[in-house]
């Protein structure tokens, strides 16, 4: 009897071993929530020294951003997100280390064809489909006059 | 000149493989086979500029080896077979573009070793050279740059994906001599089975792995107990669990003969590489470290050596399409009858 | 220990998205890549629909940090920017919003690259 690629399939499925998600989900809560906590602290620290909120807010990103490129840069982001999974990936620093390390991978093919237009190879579609969301709730906020 | 029997071809001049060379790097000295190597460079740049010159490196490194163990020169190749995993054949033209010796590039991904190997003895076999060479390599990094992510983007694999062997083997074929003996050659038929995961290689590759095989037994009439090792290039764990059952289903039992590359160069457990190794430099390195010099001592008398590819465009790919895999044999035997 | 809850806070719920990133990474065909962008478009359209506000209100940078936070700063940039410039806005709000964190990144991401190289993995 001939095997189908659905018989295949469930042969592959039972061959293959699954995820650890009993380790992977409690790490990447611990890792991401530990970057929050982080994150929350550069908030309080500078809204002591007299900053509004949303600047707060905003010089928290750029620091941990550089953090984080900063970490790539020393070979240890990619390491500790071999643990933390998603909580490496969703928070800012994520976003960081997914401009930052094409970036310097593609350095050998050139400052301009390398570095310069891979660094979003990874990160270009968030800006894409964040922007074009925000385009569409806009049009839809001015279309409806909502503002 | 060969008898061609189905898709397999009988050798009867039973060409020799006369010397081989096999290099790796850090992670391959960590591993259980690390004894067996020629060249063990603890830097994986290999004190280059690029990951792709770090892997023309292992190949010039692994032909050099080998030519050196044979006592011959490039010029005395008449001809050299010899393949990689990167974009045009990167590490092996370039890697190769000064030895001056007639060159043909390959590509069968991850099998192109037993495919280089093949065509190369097959050239002796039919008197178009003396002395004829099959090389490929196999970079961790450059591999990871080019089909995965950056090295330093932060990912986790899963427990299917397969770590990129970062090594070359290359052996050297010319007229019988000593051996190890090339007895037979079966030259693969694409095979896809729908797998599009492109972290599960092995199922990928594991489907035509079994057409070769059942295709090498029924063309010889020969049966898996005539040879102590069947060795598989990188099929991994979950490759070779399907693979023996995907040959259990038609009868023919393969436990305790089978070995895979990807497993017997790492300790998988220990060196965190999920599945076991992958990468054309996975089977060359194994073959031309352990399995030759292990023929040639009287070790091992008959082995199949069969290098498995998935020949995955990342184009395609994302394109929706699904993985196709090729595997090619090649029979290695101490003795010439 | 009231010094603590925003830190507490923080951390439970940008652990929270990240678990939940988690789980679609183990049990759902998503790339971190498609993660990503789905986080983002998601900040968007809660950001837009007013939801995510009170989350950052509770708690802080667990809501900021994450990239539903990147997303829901788009969408208060651009209704910002519609409140003030109308149709332009609609274009140049989400950018403005986003613009210290994307520059940076750009920024930083060119100096590292300057002065780093990339290394194997073990």
């Amino acid at each position: 009897m001939a095997l189908t690629p659905k018989d295949y399939d469930q042969m592959t499925k039972k061959a293959s071993p699954n995820t650890k998600s009993w380790r992977n989900i409690p790490l990447a809560f611990l890792i991401g929530g530990l970057i929050c906590t982080l994150g929350q602290g550069m908030m309080e620290f500078l809204a002591a020294q007299g900053l509004q909120k949303d600047e707060a807010a905003a010089w928290t990103s750029v620091a941990l951003v550089f953090l984080s490129a900063l970490l790539t840069g020393l070979k240890v982001y990619d390491n500790i997100a071999k643990f933390g999974g998603a909580g490496t990936l969703v928070p800012i620093t994520g976003f960081a280390n997914a401009v930052v390390s094409p970036a310097i991978e593609f350095k050998s093919e050139g400052l301009v064809l390398g570095l310069g237009a891979k660094m979003f190879i990874i990160a270009g579609p968030v800006i894409v489909y964040g922007v074009t969301a925000a385009i569409i709730y806009g049009l839809i906020l001015f279309l409806t006059g909502a503002h | 000149m060969a008898k061609r029997l189905g898709h397999t071809l009988i050798l009867e001049n039973t060409p020799s493989v006369l010397s081989f060379g096999a290099v790796g790097s850090k992670k391959e000295s960590e591993g259980p086979l690390a004894g067996y190597f020629d060249q063990l460079c603890p830097d994986s740049t290999m004190g280059e500029q690029t990951w792709e010159k770090a892997e023309c490196r292992l190949q010039k490194d692994a032909i050099n080896i080998a030519l050196n163990k044979a006592g011959l020169s490039p010029g005395e190749l008449q001809y050299i077979f010899a393949g990689d995993l990167l974009n045009q054949c990167t590490s092996s033209t370039y890697g190769l573009r000064d030895l001056g010796v007639p060159f043909v590039g390959l590509y069968g991904a991850c099998s192109t070793m037993a495919e280089s190997l093949a065509l190369a003895s097959l050239f002796v076999e039919g008197g178009f050279g003396e002395r004829t060479a099959a090389i490929t390599s196999s970079h961790f990094c450059s591999a990871e740059r080019q089909f995965r992510f950056p090295l330093e983007y932060g990912g986790q694999r899963t427990p299917t994906s397969q770590w990129t062997v970062t090594g070359s083997g290359a052996a050297i074929v010319g007229q019988k001599s000593v051996p190890p003996y090339v007895r037979g050659v079966t030259i693969g038929t694409i095979k896809d089975m729908g797998i599009t995961d492109a972290n599960n290689m092995g199922a990928a590759m594991a489907p035509a792995a079994a057409e070769t095989l059942k295709q090498f037994f029924r063309d010889t009439n020969m049966a898996p107990d005539r040879f102590q090792l069947i060795a598989t290039g990188d099929l991994g764990k979950v490759g070779s669990a399907l693979l023996l059952e995907l040959m259990e289903r038609e009868g023919w039992k393969l436990e305790g003969r089978h070995a895979d590359c990807g497993l017997l160069i790492y300790d998988a457990e220990k060196q965190q590489v999920e599945a076991g190794g992958s990468g054309c430099g996975c089977s060359a390195a194994v073959l031309c470290s352990y399995i030759l010099p292990a023929i040639r001592r009287g070790e091992l008398k008959d082995v199949l050596f069969m290098a498995t590819g998935a020949l995955m465009s990342t184009t395609a790919v994302q394109q929706g399409e699904s993985i196709p895999g090729i595997a090619h044999l090649v029979w290695l035997s101490n003795t010439e009858r | 220990m009231e010094m603590l809850l925003p830190y507490l806070k923080a951390f439970a719920v940008g652990g929270a998205f990240c678990a939940l990133g988690q789980v679609f990474i183990d049990y759902t065909k998503l790339t971190p890549a498609r993660i990503l962008v789905a986080y983002v478009v998601a900040g968007v359209v809660l950001g837009g629909l007013g939801v995510y506000q009170p989350v950052i209100d509770f708690a802080g940078a667990g809501a900021t940090v994450p990239l539903t936070g990147f997303g829901a700063l788009l969408a208060k940039g651009t209704r910002e920017a519609v409140l003030e410039k109308g149709l332009l806005g609609v274009l140049s709000g989400g950018f403005t919003a986003s613009a210290a964190g994307i520059a940076a990144a750009v920024f930083f991401g060119l100096i590292a690259a300057l002065l780093f190289r990339s290394g194997d993995k073990s």
